[in-house]
């Protein structure tokens, strides 16, 4: 495997590879001395071409912690064309030997063009594109998830993987690159997902998805849930009348103090509370739910570099597994029904 | 004798009967068994055995792109293209740049298709000024001009206000004119990037549902109904759109409908593969549509191919996904993908793509000398093809200036050897001959 564009083509060894790793390197995190040697001399470059300075800065501490040096690579704002951007911006990164490149965009699909196009040589891993992908934030959420599921099961996380786990995924899934990511390699991990939203915030073809879906958040958590991911809502969605109101998308879809409150009632005491920020305080989530003991938020915050550095890592010493380019079907044309 | 002759010897008639076809002076001068003696005195032979003999192939809807866009395509090109893929006619689309909105600028591309002298060009006139869907264009006197404009679409945008398109539809009946609807509901379809469904919900791309096509096509079927007017849609690539058309033409509304090549063949599962070159307008759907679209193509509820031949400059598609533009060559490939889909797979005979490929387009055209049978006293627009012939197809190596090909790496069926227009050989031995002289004989 030479570059990390997505999870749904992710195995599961790889997966588990980059969880174990990922578990050295934070032990790393807590050393005087946050650095390692691997990667010295090789330089890895933040090609961001939406804004997220959060994002941006985990893999910069990543990259910094192995040794590498890093450039950051604005290109938002380019004058020139979309298109003509990435294909040059490409070429220049190519001219300047970059080993890795770490890739931010707004259109889906940018991070495989890049990979696939022949224009660039180095690792590219993607660091959310679009509505299509984010596989370091799923792995990350999967490192907490693993830990917390380890601890409560008394299994070795080393390993191990997410067998029995529930977990939901509530909100804007349609515009989510993070639901999207996190329902394929849960899915791969072994955890039973069900994806709670609006029905105009779920995409249509969400029924081929391996997971299970809900528009009824109190029902779900009723059924009994060891994690709750809420995702970020923009409120101007709801000028595109995907739904009423604020308010009523809190009501319905918030994780408020009521139903942090119905956890205890439930005696769901293990459940956790992750987001992957920024959050919309009093939106998806109300304060009460994102500073209680149940959040991880932070802890997803400091896994997201352990794993990133894990990645990093094994994409540029070839420690990953050989997967095959999911082929797509010859030519995708129908298949033969029509020849008598 | 002014024209030179041919003898073309032993071709398959539409792929039936064996006979020779005598080329002479732009018509059919006879056909026969073994035609000879002084009949033939000083004509070219052409040795057509094992060759398919059809009329010139008629497309509806090419895009020329120029004036404006001569960086994507020419007249000269694309009309080279087109008489390599067999095509004695095409229809210019509208959406040039100026549009094709005037009997000025839709002279201009007439006159420049008489002067490249590779195919009849027929210039689409707009149906609203500057495609924008607020005023009529001036119909009439593109219809009155020498373009003798019939056939006016906006195609790219679609004719979405229902009062324009009732009146244009209502106008259009002075001078027999049809109305070729892009069917796309621009609201439903605001920033859609690919066909809505399994695959777009997995990539996170902006979907194009089937419905902004099929309610387009309920309404205007309806209109058509009303008014009492001919409606040709574009580009039909949705099962559902199939049975409203169906559905309309058992209630005996004049609707006409197409289909291109590609989505005949091509599924939104190569969407996967982020390679811009599958992005179009409609966007490939899925398997169950592809092979509706087959049937209904087989059945006549479909009456036509159209190749939507939409070129692109290279820069245009080594982009993000989002950011190309949308549209695939077709003149080049059009008989082999029809050839693929729908007689090898033993939907259709040639005489049946005679029909969806020639006669029908120049009838929905109103085209008198195109899309005739292959008697004596018809015009000579003959395309000669070897169904056994298997190719590769390159666009490097194409006529158009267009690299677009989604079919680029895939093997194909059928070779187009000859293309006759007017009498005069055009294509020979699968290479451009030269062109149609207008008048200078
Ligand atoms: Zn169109």
């Amino acid at each position: 495997m030479r570059h990390l564009l997505d999870t749904e083509s992710l195995g599961r060894d790889n997966a588990i590879a980059i969880l174990d790793t990922a578990q050295e390197m934070s032990a790393v995190g807590e050393r005087e001395v946050k650095k390692l040697p691997a990667l010295r001399g090789r330089t890895v470059v933040n090609l961001f071409f939406e804004d997220s300075t959060r994002t941006r800065i985990s893999f910069e501490a990543a990259a910094k912690r192995l040794s590498a040096d890093v450039i950051n690579f604005s290109a938002k704002g380019s004058s020139v064309s979309k298109g003509e951007s990435l294909k040059d911006t490409a070429q220049t990164l190519e001219a300047m030997s970059a080993d890795a490149v770490v890739i931010r965009h707004w259109a889906s699909g940018a991070p495989a063009r890049l990979a696939t196009s022949g224009w660039i040589d180095a690792a590219v891993i993607n660091a959310g594109d679009g509505t299509h992908a984010h596989p370091t934030q799923a792995l990350l959420d999967a490192f907490t998830m693993r830990t917390h599921w380890a601890r409560l099961t008394g299994t070795p996380s080393v390993g191990g993987d997410l067998a029995g786990m529930r977990v939901l995924i509530v909100g804007d899934v349609l515009h989510s690159r993070v639901a999207r990511s996190n329902v394929w390699l849960l899915r791969t991990l072994g955890a039973r997902v069900t994806l709670v939203a609006p029905p105009t915030l779920l995409p249509v073809g969400v029924e081929h998805w391996p997971c299970e879906v809900s528009y009824d958040l109190d029902a779900t958590l009723e059924a009994g849930v060891d994690a709750v991911m809420m995702l970020r809502v923009q409120a101007e969605r709801m000028k595109a009348s995907f739904f009423p109101s604020a308010r009523e998308y809190a009501r319905r879809w918030g994780f408020d103090d009521a139903r942090l409150a119905r956890l205890d009632a439930l005696a769901l005491k293990d459940t956790i509370v992750m987001h992957p920020g920024p959050m919309n305080r009093g939106l998806e989530i109300s304060s009460g739910a994102a500073d209680s003991p149940r959040s991880t938020v932070l802890d997803q915050v400091r896994n997201g570099v352990s794993v990133r550095m894990a990645a990093l890592y094994l994409l540029l010493s070839g420690d990953m597994k050989a997967v095959p380019t999911p082929a797509l079907p010859a030519f995708a044309q129908p298949a033969a029904k029509d020849h008598p | 004798m002014i024209h030179a002759s041919h003898l073309i010897r032993s071709a398959s008639l539409l792929g039936k009967g064996t006979a020779d076809v005598l080329v002479r002076d732009g018509v059919i001068a006879a056909v026969g068994q073994d035609l000879g003696g002084a009949a033939i005195d000083g004509a070219t032979v052409i040795d057509a055995a094992g060759l398919v003999a059809l009329p010139g192939m008629v497309d509806l809807h090419t895009h020329l792109r120029e004036p404006g866009r001569e960086d994507a395509e020419t007249v000269e090109t694309g009309t080279r293209a087109a008489a390599l893929g067999g095509f004695t006619a095409v229809h210019a689309m509208a959406n040039s740049s100026p549009v094709a909105d005037t009997a000025g600028v839709v002279e201009q591309v007439w006159q420049l298709g008489r002067e490249s002298g590779w195919v009849d060009v027929h210039p689409v006139g707009a149906v609203t000024v500057g495609l924008a869907g607020e005023q009529l264009a001036e119909l009439g006197a593109m219809a009155d001009s020498r373009a003798r404009v019939r056939v006016f679409s906006d195609d790219g945008i679609c004719v979405s206000d229902p009062v324009m398109m009732r009146r244009a539809l209502e106008y259009v009946k002075a001078f027999d004119g049809v109305i070729a609807q892009h069917a796309q509901e621009p609201r439903l379809t605001a920033g859609a990037q690919m066909n809505e469904g399994k695959v777009s919900a997995v990539l996170g791309l902006a979907g194009w549902p089937a419905v902004a096509e099929e309610s387009i096509i309920a309404r205007d079927v309806l209109l058509a109904q009303h008014v009492g007017s001919r409606l040709h849609v574009c580009h039909v690539s949705t099962a559902g759109s199939v049975e409203i058309i169906r559905w309309a033409k058992g209630r005996g509304i004049c609707v006409t409908a197409e289909v291109t090549p590609h989505h005949l063949l091509l599924t939104e599962e190569l969407v996967r593969s982020w390679d811009p070159v599958y992005k179009v307008n409609p966007p490939l759907r899925a398997d169950e549509d592809v092979h509706a679209l087959r049937a209904a193509l087989a059945d006549g509820t479909i009456d036509i191919v159209g190749t939507d031949h939409a070129p692109h400059p290279s820069e245009a598609k080594e982009c993000e996904w989002a950011a190309a533009a949308m549209g695939m060559t077709g003149l080049e490939t059009a008989l082999s993908v029809v050839q693929e889909t729908m007689i090898e797979s033993g939907l259709m005979t040639w005489a049946d793509f005679a029909r969806v490929t020639s006669a029908a387009p120049a009838a929905i055209g109103r085209l008198g000398d195109q899309g005739r049978p292959l008697e004596p006293g018809e015009p000579a627009n003959i395309v000669l093809v070897d169904p056994a012939a298997r190719w590769n197809v390159d666009p490097a190596a194409m006529a158009t200036k267009g690299r677009n090909s989604p079919f680029a790496g895939m093997e194909l069926p059928g070779r187009v050897v000859a293309t006759f227009f007017r009498g005069h050989p055009t294509v020979l031995d699968g290479r451009l001959n030269t062109p149609y002289l207008h008048g200078a004989r």
